[in-house]
């Protein structure tokens, strides 16, 4: 827990909450004295409640460079979802064209150019792999912008604060209707809202289900009643969790449900960029800044108008400082700087800031902690920021750390792409009798049985040749292909399928049949069009020394 | 608990337990919490009513849906059975030629007939029908009887030497010890050996041929390749079915072991028989 202790120590009388949202303490406990200042001796307050009733927030729209950021990233990311499934992509008369396609029945996975069979799911793997050391990436690098931006909870709860707006109006609207009583025009509003966030909720869930079918078909399908129960309990399903989870719970999954903030603490470090509160150029805050400083007192840059607390999705105060229950959507941000531009004080009170610039400028600030919070110290006479002032250079986010994950996360990626461009789209595999081990034939020959699959990758039709490699008097017969006992034989592969074929070798009876019981060969699968082959090494047995 | 602490840093409560220093924070939950633990917990109830749950004396309260997994299995063997219900009747109305021509019907007699032959052959023939001394070996082309498939099925439905089978395969060689004297065995057991391998006695060979077509001829052939029709052996092939050596040859000259199999359409249905048919056909010796 470095961080909040760090700044705990440097500030003892403000409570710092790192594992809880101020708003789920007793009223007054998150910035009224004395809760925390005891240590353990202090006196006991009351005992908590058991069970603490949900604080409603209504958070207000806000304008600015963090805002605008986050639509263009939610249309961006609601397209991808909603219009991926709706891509064709033409494959031939033999696969399907969608270009994004979980083929669960056929156990097929497309991706544009790009078909994964379930032998190759480490595509899937590696690619979630990938994820996930770059979720460590980005969060070392500027904290929690996954919570912030990307997730589909942030990315839904936004799309629903906004249908919310604008049925309601905006916070103070929402608060006299959350308050007024049931009146006609109050059930009309709440209808129509909730009537929206369903469908909503119903088109998301069922944008889900066109990724595991033909969406066109489905579509029609789904509409007219047609389409499976499953798809129709998958719609029902995600419909329920996007208007629960979106509409009604929002902050509370990302408070108590979701493992991910908890995560977080252990990827963060002093270089990580967070939404900060720089209290050592802020405080002391007050509303009347000019009848303290007509009165002798030295006061900071907040004016308490509490725009960052008013914004907030998650209904916290980021002067608290750093917080689980903080998403670092970084609206706060958009806020104070709209209000620093209207009282004409330098952007940046609220900012993304790395802990380790903000202990720099507040050790200059308190003299190293030993006092409280003085404008004067990082000021010039003309209000200007001192010199010392430290200030975040982007060559933070490239240090040793996020170097290792990019690495690792590019080995990956490179590893990937390797495989993907060398995997083979023709294969053999070969499971040789156990039982008989082999058959002696009345001319006195030895017969081996093998089950050989041909697994035809790409979805065209080829001919096949099998043959047999290292066993030069062999012959084999292809069950169902072919009775003529041959060296090599043509299989008609059918696109895009495995095919199980049952081979028999047989090896005339020879000098030194006696010689080794068993032999090593191959079977060596070509397409002479395309020039791909695939080998796989096999043995014959024979009785060897016994008769 | 143990005396009542307080979070230096957040202000909150702790559990009052701790673990080398560390302690828990004990933040309230919040209601939507509560509401779905008695949510679960009314599901829990409601499910002890609905499904078998409460342990009684001799069994479970039954549930009123009257739900139970040997139910629900016996439901789903049912349906399996109804599935594979118009496989099995094509097959018990279409000739083995027919069977084997259709991919579906011949893969489904194919797996069929596995699962039947592991349970009701594989005591004599062994799991990979690879047979032993005494019991044919399936998987190659040597066939007492004949490898087609309405030889093969014959085989299968009426047995060889069944006692109750009218139409049972009989072959009966008869003892030579009580025909033939001792030395003229072992000289037609040299000639037979001679036919595939080298006799210890070079000199047997002539007078045991002699004694060959005089004796055996009628039944195994002059060219002692056997006869289909009368299930007698191939000499002359590298597959022994019985015996390994002279010395074994003469002794089943001498006083002859005969296998026997049960007639199978007696224990089995038509199409269980065909299904092995199928099966025993695809093995590699089908002809």
């Amino acid at each position: 827990m470095g961080r909040g202790g760090k700044r705990a120590e440097q500030e003892v009388d403000r409570p710092m909450n790192l594992y809880t949202a101020n708003h789920l303490q007793p009223a007054g406990g998150a910035r009224g004295p004395g809760n925390g200042s005891g240590s353990g001796s202090g006196p006991v307050p009351p005992s908590e409640p058991l069970y603490e009733k949900r604080q409603k927030i209504f958070p207000k729209s806000v304008k600015g460079r963090f805002r605008r950021f986050k639509w263009l990233f939610m249309v961006v990311a609601l397209a991808i979802y909603y219009l991926t499934p709706w891509i064709r992509w033409d494959r031939g008369p033999h696969a399907p064209d969608q270009a994004v396609l979980i083929d669960l029945s056929a156990r097929r996975f497309y991706f544009f150019f790009i078909e994964i069979w379930p032998q190759e799911f480490f595509f899937v793997a590696g690619l979630l792999v990938m994820a996930g050391l770059g979720l460590f990436l980005l969060t070392s690098a500027v904290g929690r912008a996954w919570c912030g931006y990307a997730c589909p909870q942030t990315v839904w709860v936004d799309l629903f604060l906004a249908v919310e707006r604008f049925i309601d109006g905006d916070r103070n609207a929402q608060i006299k209707l959350n308050a007024s009583a049931w009146t006609f025009a109050k059930i009309s509003k709440r209808v129509t809202k909730h009537a929206i966030w369903l469908a909503i909720a119903v088109l998301t869930g069922g944008a889900w289900i066109f990724y595991f079918a033909d969406a066109p078909g489905l579509a029609f399908d789904f509409v007219t009643g047609q389409a499976a129960i499953v798809a129709y309990s998958t719609v029902a399903t995600l419909t329920a969790t996007t208007y629960i989870l979106g509409g009604l719970m929002r902050e509370q999954v990302c408070i108590y449900m979701c493992p991910w903030p908890r995560i977080q603490g252990a990827m963060l470090d002093e270089h990580s960029l967070v939404v900060t509160y720089n209290d050592w150029r802020g405080e002391p805050r007050s509303r009347h800044a000019k009848k303290m400083v007509a009165g002798g007192q030295s006061v900071g840059d907040c004016v308490d108008c509490d725009a960052c607390v008013a914004v907030c999705p998650m209904g916290i105060d980021i002067r608290d400082g750093q917080q689980m229950a903080c998403i670092t959507c970084a609206l706060c941000i958009d806020a104070c700087d709209n209000v620093m531009d209207k009282i004409g004080k330098p952007r940046g009170l609220i900012a993304y800031a790395t802990l380790d610039e903000y202990d720099g400028n507040m050790a200059l600030a308190t003299n190293g902690g030993q006092t409280a919070i003085e404008p004067a110290r990082v000021r010039n006479s003309d209000g200007s920021f001192v010199d010392r002032i430290r200030e975040f250079h982007w060559q933070v986010i490239f240090r040793t750390r996020t170097l290792i994950y990019f690495g690792i996360w590019a080995l990956i990626g490179l590893g990937l792409v390797y495989a993907l461009l060398t995997r083979d789209r023709l294969q053999l595999n070969v499971v040789h009798d156990r039982n008989p081990q082999f058959v002696l034939e009345s001319d006195g020959s030895i017969r081996n049985g093998y089950t050989v699959r041909l697994l035809n990758m790409v979805p065209e039709p080829r001919t096949i040749m099998l043959s047999l490699d290292g066993l030069p008097q062999a012959s084999m017969r292809v069950v169902g292909i072919t009775d003529v006992p041959g060296n090599i034989v043509a299989i008609p592969a059918e696109p895009d399928k495995a095919m199980a074929l049952r081979v028999f070798v047989t090896l005339p009876p020879d000098g030194d049949a006696k010689a080794s019981p068993v032999r090593d060969f191959r079977f060596i699968a070509e397409d002479r069009s395309s020039h791909e082959s695939d080998a796989y090494n096999a043995t014959f047995n024979t009785p060897g020394g016994k008769k | 608990m143990a005396e009542k602490h307080v979070d230096e840093i957040s202000g909150v409560e702790t559990t009052g337990h701790e673990w080398d220093g560390i302690r828990e924070l004990n933040n309230p939950l919040p209601r939507w919490w509560l509401w779905t633990f008695y949510a679960c917990i009314v599901w829990a109830l409601g499910y002890t009513v609905l499904y078998p749950a409460w342990p009684m004396l001799t069994q479970a309260t039954p549930g009123i849906l009257g739900y139970s997994s040997r139910a629900e299995y016996a439901a789903e063997s049912a349906g399996a059975k109804i599935a594979q219900g118009g496989i099995i009747e094509k097959i018990s109305k279409s000739s083995l030629q027919e069977i084997v021509a259709n991919p579906q019907m011949n893969q489904f007699a194919i797996a069929g007939g596995a699962s039947a032959f592991k349970v009701n052959c594989s005591n004599c023939h062994g799991s990979g029908a690879a047979g032993g001394i005494g019991y044919p070996n399936l998987n190659d082309d040597d066939w007492l009887w004949g490898g087609d498939l309405d030889t093969i099925q014959q085989t299968i439905a009426h047995g060889i030497r069944d006692a109750v089978d009218p139409d049972t395969r009989i072959a009966d060689m008869p003892a030579f010890g009580e025909m033939l004297q001792p030395d003229e065995i072992r000289q037609v057991a040299a000639y037979v050996s001679s036919l595939t391998g080298t006799p210890k006695n070079a000199a047997l060979v002539e007078p045991g041929k002699q004694i060959f077509l005089d004796n055996c001829s009628s039944c195994h052939g002059e060219d002692a390749r056997g006869n289909r029709e009368l299930g007698a052996p191939n000499l002359a092939d590298a597959i022994w079915l019985k015996v390994n050596g002279e010395a074994e040859i003469a002794e089943q000259v001498r006083a002859p072991k005969h296998g026997v199999m049960p007639a199978w359409q007696a224990r089995l249905s038509s199409d269980t028989v065909k299904q092995l048919t199928v099966y025993i056909h695809s093995l590699g010796g089908g002809e």
